[in-house]
């Protein structure tokens, strides 16, 4: 439904003030923020932050689904205009992207096999195998933290492959955002194989200050993008989003 | 509508048309693999048709011309060429496009996906078809040429009725490779048979129930295309002797 409400949007603007931007999606599932359902249309908390941002900025906006480990580079040669993809805004990323500002800021869980009792710091995960998604932050931190201490670092292009190894126990331990590991302990598999170890902690350098719209160097899209979060934030339809998928409030500090 | 988790959800209503199935998803994939397979051997095809006659017939800059395009084509995974074409081929033209002061253009993933594959699929298409042209007994040419004929009419009556039958088979397996190769697609997260399956198998969990219907579906194509195909050979080897006596 939301597709179509999409192209009515898109038929019923005029061509003068519609402006149409293609937003890049990763192409693999991200629960409960970007996840398609049975009939191949994008839904979850970031869709429909999108979709209230695009109204405020009187854009037309369109989902286009890119690989993760390629949508800087889909970005970066025109492919795309926006990535929003729950992307951590990093010192590393803004050397190639521009960033808007943040509209969520969640802490990084460490998640383990059920019956596991490492905890979520170096002397937990020592001699241990560490699963993360590549080309996240929680790579590079595993990277930077666990590196000298843990036995292996294990990449997986999706969470989900390395949720499922933590599950069949080729791995000890995943790092990753915390609510998107909290909706898979809160699936039956999640249920029977796994639990929290904790959270990580924080490193601002590495996990960065929330997660933003990526956008290219010097695009005024930018300033467009930042006024209208803004506005959804002081209007209050940025809670009247957030309540069906969240107990807590997800903007952060 | 909200669907049950799917995990209540049986393999006939995951893979059906409701409003809780994918086979709608799947199918879209599916004639998406079809439409790009198609595109890419046609156009495969007109450049196979050029380069053999190119590297048999041309000039000495166009001979080392397709030499080049063969010998690198077929040397490079096409992986590798989809990523530059996607990724880096853009890139450069919209620097360019921009510092010439036009706007950026963009490269839409199924024309991207076409081209490429064409790209490959007409490299090895020149070798499978010079190689059926050179078949062709070279008497027969040199009769079509000293009767006076053309090199237009030579290819269209001498050439290109007996090179069919030896080109064939060889045509028919790049066909195979061509609706297969569609699959790399989803590198670039275009939503092809192989991505559209990724996706409903990664939301659902349903890995055996999504993966064997792709299979399926994929045998099913190869089953219709080499029944085809068999067809062709048939009608383009019609009049010719069976070498088993």
């Amino acid at each position: 439904m939301k597709f179509k409400a999409i192209v009515v949007a898109a038929l019923l603007a005029s061509p003068v003030a519609a402006q149409e931007v293609k937003i890049g999606v990763a192409a693999e599932p991200y629960p409960p923020f970007t996840s398609p359902d049975a009939s191949g249309n994008w839904v979850g908390w970031e869709v429909d932050f999108m979709n209230a941002v695009c109204a405020e900025a009187k854009l037309t906006c369109v989902i286009t689904p890119t690989a993760w480990d390629g949508i800087i580079p889909a970005l970066t040669s025109g492919q795309i205009d926006v990535i929003m993809s729950s992307m951590s805004i990093t010192e590393e990323r803004k050397k190639s992207i521009d960033f808007s500002d943040k509209y969520y800021n969640t802490p990084a869980m460490i998640m383990v096999a059920a019956d596991s009792d490492i905890t979520p710091d170096e002397a937990g995960l020592t001699g241990k195998i560490v699963g993360v998604q590549v080309s996240t932050t929680h790579e590079a931190y595993t990277q930077a933290h666990f590196a000298g201490v843990a036995a292996e670092i294990k990449t997986y292009q999706t969470q989900d492959e390395a949720n499922q190894d933590l599950a069949a126990g080729r791995v000890d331990a995943v790092m990753a955002d915390s609510i998107a590991l909290q909706a898979f302990l809160d699936s039956d598999a999640g249920k029977a194989c796994c639990k929290s170890a904790g959270m990580a902690a924080d490193d601002p350098a590495i996990l960065g200050a929330g997660v933003g719209f990526g956008l290219r160097q010097g695009d005024p899209l930018k300033d467009t993008l930042n006024a209208a979060i803004k506005t959804i934030r002081e209007n209050g339809t940025y809670d009247a989003i957030s309540k069906p998928y969240f107990a807590f409030d997800i903007y952060g500090q | 509508m909200i669907c049950p988790p799917p995990a209540q959800l049986s393999s006939l209503e995951l893979l059906g048309f409701g409003d809780c199935g994918w086979g709608a998803t799947l199918l879209w994939g599916f004639g998406n693999s079809i439409l790009i397979a198609i595109g890419a051997y046609a156009l495969g095809f007109l450049i196979g048709v050029t380069g053999a006659f190119g590297k048999l017939y041309g000039g000495p800059v166009a001979k080392d011309l397709w030499s080049v395009y063969t010998t690198l084509v077929r040397a490079v995974p096409e992986l590798v060429l989809m990523l530059i074409l996607y990724y880096a081929v853009p890139a450069g033209l919209n620097q360019l496009l921009i510092a010439s002061g036009y706007e950026r253009i963009d490269l839409p993933q199924f024309i991207t996906g076409v081209v490429v594959l064409a790209f490959v699929q007409g490299a090895y298409q020149t070798e499978v078809l010079r190689g059926a042209i050179l078949a062709v007994p070279h008497g027969q040419i040199e009769a079509a040429r000293a009767m006076g004929m053309a090199p237009g009419q030579v290819a269209r009556r001498v050439i290109f009725p007996q090179m069919t039958a030896n080109a064939v088979p060889g045509l028919g397996n790049l066909w195979l490779n061509a609706t297969k190769d569609t699959a790399l697609l989803a590198v670039i997260g275009f939503s092809e048979l192989t991505k559209a399956t990724y996706q409903a198998s990664a939301t659902t969990k349903a890995f055996f129930t999504f993966y064997p219907a792709a299979m399926a579906m994929y045998l099913l194509i190869s089953l219709i295309s080499i029944f085809a195909f068999a067809r062709i050979e048939k009608w383009a080897r019609k009049g010719q002797r069976d070498v088993r006596g």
